[in-house]
């Protein structure tokens, strides 16, 4: 049944007593005294233990309600994503759903078979061979013996580790055991899947391999709950989503415009680098990056602007100013060069500014910062100019394509057109055939 | 389709609980199966520790009560007699220590992933049964050497390795619930279990401890089990009587355990 509900959540809350400790308001305590909050501490501990209650390491004591009121409802065949910053309760909320923890308030209904992914390789055993271990992960998923063995050959296949299956896995390369464990949960068929960020791992074509393999999950009616700090993923895989801040329910709906409201809590659409100006020599003393959506976040294809301020005690002459940008990795991707004898600058003494736009940025989603440098060709003179400063995010959010947006499979996407056309229609051939 | 609804409520899984320890019993082989696969894994000597451990105890304890101190045997020879007791010993001692650090070992098992926790220290001692299938054939060919037969008696053997293992289960499941949030229990546990040894009668016959106490002695469940284990097999002399107050605090710590760790799991995922 389609638009049958398959979770649903009501009110849901989870609350943690912490402890803290305080010390007396002279900060440094003595030998005596801190042995004296010890035995009380071991005193309260004891009788703790004796009326049956829990332990908590401090001496005043405080409730953290990691979830609270949350409610929300999933459909029989719907990818739900779930973001949120740190600590705003995705993943206690994953663990009540996967039974791992009680709610402390509130309830939830959840219909069909569910396995939870909330860590890659779970209960893998270093001592165990590859072979013992894909039973052993496998079983502890929640497939059958069964199962298992009539997917084994997949699930080998899918992992590439023919050669290694019968060593143990702790002589495997971080790489090849990550490619195991995901293989098996990549295996898994239950009704219900709950994801916890488990894609960012492996290397990047096993990655892309999982996305296809996720992508197929979601398509044939699976219903699949999804946590990720990935905007690209979620953008991706989920049509709806849901934003999770402070323990509750932020925003609820279309993923795109939850994506954009979890942005603009990230910060600013703009990011800034500035120092004051000494006034002994020109120098750089502002750049701001303005993207194009809230949170250091660039859309791909859409517009986005440098602004760079220079003062100068002096005219500069001849005066040229470039960046780069460069990728996490430090590669740079692109050269920006702008020089006095093309755009008049710093021709008078004061502080400039020189604005730098890129109509269409099509860099390829990932991560970037800017590099700069200032200088001057006559006479040559060379400035201090500040690097790794405003880092920013490439994203393509609304503008899915299958097989396309995969981290690190490019670093440039150029507009290109394409054609088609027949050629050699079926039954005829381009090629002269030789006939005998 | 409705019998796979679960409804997530504070307090609400006692409901499904038994159902589940069922339907997550291809799960508990596993785990009793993972447990004995890596039992001597990277060891020279591999399974010859599961021969070697009890041999050497057995001969020390031969030679210390039988030889030294000159204690009865009641007509069987010394060191048979003592393996037949260190036998089921040996199986609770592993069994309870191994179990109650079930939960602590496997940490990332219980934060990441759900199943009925009780599957784990049951799979752990349950994995302490190859050792003693081991013991049984060493048993088997001391019994050999000795040219002692046993008589039909052997066939009641299971009932008491049943009974030898919910006596590790019970204590163990208390001892690991509480160990999840008080780690002193760990040090604890190898402590008892030294201690277990030098009153239960493993090295020496329960028939030397006064007849006006033996009842009392009952008190300690192993008394019973290594007891009736000698009887089954070797035919020694027993006090029923004993057994069944053996039996009774079997079952006592047993309900004590579970009662102790259903209490307490469901915030073990909390805790740990």
């Amino acid at each position: 049944m389609p638009n049958e509900v398959v979770i649903q959540v009501e009110n849901l809350g989870k609350s943690y007593l912490i402890g803290h400790e305080m010390r007396n308001g002279r900060g440094q305590e003595s030998f005596r005294e801190a042995v004296g909050r010890q035995a009380r501490g071991m005193v309260r501990a004891a009788l703790d233990i004796a009326r049956g209650r829990q332990i908590i390491q401090g001496n005043k004591i405080e409730e953290f309600w990691a979830l609270n009121d949350v409610s929300f409802e999933v459909k029989r065949g719907e990818v739900l994503g779930i973001i949120g910053r740190n600590g705003a309760g995705k993943s206690t909320l994953l663990k009540i759903l996967s039974r791992i923890t009680e709610p402390t308030r509130g309830r939830a209904m959840i219909r069909g078979r569910v396995a939870s992914l909330l860590e890659v390789g779970t209960g893998f055993h270093q001592d165990l061979t590859g072979r013992e271990n894909i039973f052993l992960n496998g079983a502890i998923l929640g497939m059958s013996r069964a199962e298992i063995k009539s997917k084994f050959d997949e699930i080998v296949d899918f992992a590439e580790i023919e050669k290694f299956l019968d060593t143990p896995v702790k002589r495997y390369s971080s790489g090849m055991y990550v490619r195991l464990a995901f293989a098996v949960a990549a295996h898994l068929e239950p009704e219900i899947l709950i994801i916890d960020e488990v894609l960012a791992v492996g290397d990047v074509v096993f990655q892309k391999k999982c996305l296809g393999k996720m992508q197929t999950a979601a398509n044939s009616g699976r219903t699949v709950l999804f946590v990720s700090h990935n905007m690209q993923t979620v953008a991706g895989l989920t049509e709806r989503a849901i934003l999770l801040h402070g323990g509750r329910v932020a925003a609820n709906g279309r993923s795109a415009e939850i994506i954009e409201q979890y942005l603009v809590e990230q910060g600013p659409a703009s990011t800034v680098y500035q120092r004051a100006a000494s006034g002994t020599h020109p120098e750089i003393t502002r750049v701001e990056l303005y993207t194009s959506r809230s949170g250091q976040v660039q859309q791909f294809g859409k517009p986005m602007t440098i602004d760079v301020e220079i003062h100068a005690p002096e005219p500069v002459p001849n005066a040229a100013v470039s960046f780069h940008i460069m990728t996490s990795r430090h590669q740079p991707v692109v050269h920006v060069l702008d020089l006095d004898s093309e755009v008049p600058m710093l021709r008078s003494a004061g502080t400039h500014r020189l604005r730098c736009l890129f109509p269409r940025l099509r860099l390829y989603p990932g991560n970037y910062y800017l590099n700069f440098y200032f200088g001057a060709s006559e006479p040559r003179r060379k400035f201090e100019a500040p690097h790794q400063i405003c880092p920013f995010e490439v994203a393509v959010l609304d503008e899915v394509r299958e097989f396309y947006w995969y981290p690190d499979n490019a670093l440039y996407v150029e507009d290109v057109q394409w054609t088609s056309q027949v050629v050699a229609p079926e039954g005829t051939s381009g090629n002269p055939v030789l006939h005998a | 389709m409705a019998s796979s609804e679960v409804i997530i409520e504070c307090g609400r899984s006692e409901k499904n609980y038994w159902r589940d320890l069922w339907r997550y019993r291809e799960l508990f082989q596993v785990l009793a199966w993972r447990d004995c696969a890596v039992r001597y894994k990277q060891t020279v000597l591999g399974v010859a520790w599961a021969v070697i451990r009890p041999v050497l105890a057995m001969l020390i304890f031969t030679v210390i009560f039988g030889r030294i101190a000159k204690l009865p045997s009641a007509g069987v020879p010394y060191a048979l007699m003592v393996f037949a007791g260190m036998l089921p010993w040996t199986f609770f001692a592993t069994g309870l220590s191994d179990a109650s650090n079930s939960l602590i070992t496997n940490t990332g098992l219980v934060s990441k992933v759900y199943f009925p926790r009780m599957i784990m220290p049951t799979a752990t001692i349950t994995a302490a049964f190859i050792d003693f299938f081991i013991g049984l054939f060493i048993l088997a060919g001391m019994m050999a050497w000795y040219h002692v037969l046993p008589s039909w008696r052997i066939l009641l053997l299971p009932a008491f390795v049943l009974l030898a293992f919910l006596a590790a289960l019970g204590p163990s499941l208390w001892v690991t619930a509480v160990n999840v949030k008080y780690r002193d229990f760990r040090y604890v546990i190898p402590f008892l279990v030294q201690f277990g040894l030098y009153v239960s009668p493993v090295g020496f016959s329960s028939s030397v401890v006064p007849q006006k106490w033996r009842l009392l002695y009952s008190l300690n469940p192993l008394v019973g089990i290594i007891d009736a284990f000698r009887w089954c097999v070797l035919g020694s002399s027993i006090e029923w009587r004993g057994v069944g107050i053996s039996v009774a605090v079997v079952v006592v710590l047993l309900w004590l355990g579970i009662r102790k760790f259903r209490n307490m799991e469901r915030t073990f995922a909390d805790l740990i």
